[in-house]
């Protein structure tokens, strides 16, 4: 089989269906199918579950890239789009067991979280900057916006700073599992920063180079 | 609830399969001392029973928690900081022997073994509510004595204002204290008419049974209308102080946490909203309940806080 016929039917119902375990345990847990249990607070067990998986794939698909340029392996970028929507997924079932469970749809204490708690302002922003990327997602709005998809979805490095930071703030004291996340994002920001600062050195490279180059055709009256 | 708030009836009681056979077993007749200083194995053994009479004047209404609740749902940073870590872990502290070490402004001073500290105590049951800082809720059926009959055995002077606690520091049993996520040993701290207040409550048990490790055995404090990090566990040491203690969560974040923790809807943590609490046990799609003032007890201590800021000090 040729690798995109194994990366269709192989390679990514294989993560497609990985990516649903996380959400399998916790309704086995929900009905406490044998060995599984949502312990004594369900509805924070879920939240957290959720919350966590919906920044473990935001970072898996901030992987992607560099891993692709590393390895030279192009085909990871097929498995992209579905990870970053399992994100979204995470993050609106996150995002909904605290609006309907935890919250039990009590606008008022919503609006107030909202507006006064800065972690859940902060896990807010970062759902509602997941949503159009989800929304043009898409073959059609990939054509469809050209150059400008390609800048809207930049949008990513700003939603899993948020991400991790609103895990970040509420943790109580124990702040290491955080800072892991703190720690891998880092690495992965800091990579494209290394690979966008390279690139902007080179054409600042190619630029002084063909200056210079032009400089010494006029001396040399060579003409073209 | 407001109906939480009311004295229990007998019959209103819920009684948990444990609980209601525990009538029986007592009637073996196992004292309370003996069955305390029972050694126990192993998380899987239930531990021994003992014997109390029921405090209902006490008592809150509300069905208990469930055993497995209580026992296995735990903040004790000593043992990990996931609430399913101390039921894993605490079996590594050593509770016997234990000995409990009383200093400061007292005329009575020194070490005491477990034993001698529990004697002269008949035992009483009392339902508790217990809210943790973090917004969540359970009643809690304790088994122990007034903290203010312990303390006034030491005679304490007129200079002990306050009373610190501490647990022990060992990170070979408690191996949570190997990371600084709090400054070990553990410091929780009264002021003395908040320990002499007959609500403060000296546990060594619950649901008619020896306490568990993971619910800081073998002696650990109650404080039923304060967040619950101020009820220590596992006492190794009292101190009678003339200055108000430097307690753990205060030093950790003292914006968040004040040295009183006093139950109050009115004053949120920075970080969340405490006007409303989660009954652990109601189950997937129950709302959130709200919080009452010092936790339902207000009748009994909010004269202990008459003319003070609770917004200042929280």
């Amino acid at each position: 089989m040729r690798i995109e016929n194994q990366v269709r039917w192989i390679y990514k119902p294989l993560v497609f269906v990985g990516a649903l375990l996380p959400l399998a345990r916790l309704v086995a847990g929900g009905f406490e199918v044998v060995g599984h249990s949502l312990g004594a607070d369900p509805i924070n067990e879920i939240q957290d579950v959720l919350g966590k998986w919906a920044l473990n794939f935001l970072l898996i698909t901030l992987c992607v890239t560099p891993l692709r340029q590393i390895s030279g392996m192009n085909a990871l970028l097929r498995f992209r789009r579905m990870l970053g929507l399992f994100a979204f997924v995470y993050t609106g079932l996150h995002f909904l067991t605290y609006v309907l469970l935890d919250r039990s749809l009590d606008l008022a204490t919503l609006l107030e979280d909202v507006v006064r708690r800065p972690y859940i302002t902060i896990g807010f922003t970062a759902l509602a900057m997941l949503v159009p990327l989800a929304a043009t997602s898409t073959n059609r709005m990939m054509r469809r916006l050209g150059r400008r998809w390609q800048t809207l979805h930049r949008l990513v490095y700003p939603i899993a700073i948020l991400g991790v930071w609103h895990y970040y703030w509420q943790v109580k004291a124990d702040v290491r599992e955080p800072l892991i996340y703190v720690g891998v994002i880092t690495l992965l920001l800091g990579y494209r920063c290394v690979v966008w600062l390279g690139r902007l050195n080179a054409s600042a490279l190619r630029r002084t180079a063909t200056g210079a180059s032009r400089l010494a055709g006029a001396r040399d009256g060579v003409t073209s | 609830m407001p109906r939480e708030t009311d004295v229990i009836r007998g019959s209103e009681i819920t009684p948990y399969e444990v609980y209601q056979d525990r009538r029986r077993l007592l009637a073996a007749g196992l004292a309370a001392g003996a069955a305390l200083a029972l050694p126990h194995s192993g998380a899987a053994s239930v531990s021994p029973k003992l014997t109390a009479t029921r405090n209902a004047k006490f008592s809150v209404s509300g069905r208990p928690n469930s055993y497995e609740d209580i026992t296995e749902y735990n903040n004790f940073y000593e043992f990990g900081t996931d609430k399913s870590d101390p039921a894993q872990h605490a079996q590594s502290m050593r509770t016997r022997p234990w000995s409990v070490t009383i200093a400061g402004a007292a005329e009575v001073t020194g070490t005491f073994t477990l034993e001698d500290i529990l004697k002269p105590h008949a035992l009483e049951e009392r339902v508790y509510r217990l809210r943790c800082v973090e917004a969540w809720s359970m009643v809690v059926p304790w088994l122990g004595f007034s903290l203010g009959d312990l303390l006034k055995r030491f005679k304490p002077t007129s200079a002990a204002r306050y009373v610190e606690f501490g647990t022990l520091f060992d990170p070979a049993q408690m191996p949570g204290q190997r990371f600084p996520v709090l400054d070990w040993p553990y410091v929780e701290g009264l002021r003395i008419d908040e320990a002499m207040h007959p609500l403060t409550l000296m546990v060594v048990g619950l649901y008619g049974r020896v306490l568990p490790n993971q619910n800081g055995a073998p002696l650990r404090l109650v404080v039923p209308w304060k967040y619950g990090f101020k009820s220590i566990k596992s006492i190794a040491q009292i101190r009678f102080t003339e200055r108000q203690p430097r307690t753990s969560w205060n030093l950790s974040g003292p914006q968040e946490y004040g040295f009183y923790a006093n139950v109050n809807p009115n004053v949120d943590h920075p970080r969340w909203s405490q006007a409303r609490e989660r009954r652990i046990g109601a189950g997937l799609f129950a709302r959130r309940q709200p919080t009452i003032m010092f936790n339902g007890y207000a009748d009994q201590v909010a004269s202990l806080y008459r003319g003070l800021d609770l917004t200042r000090f929280y």
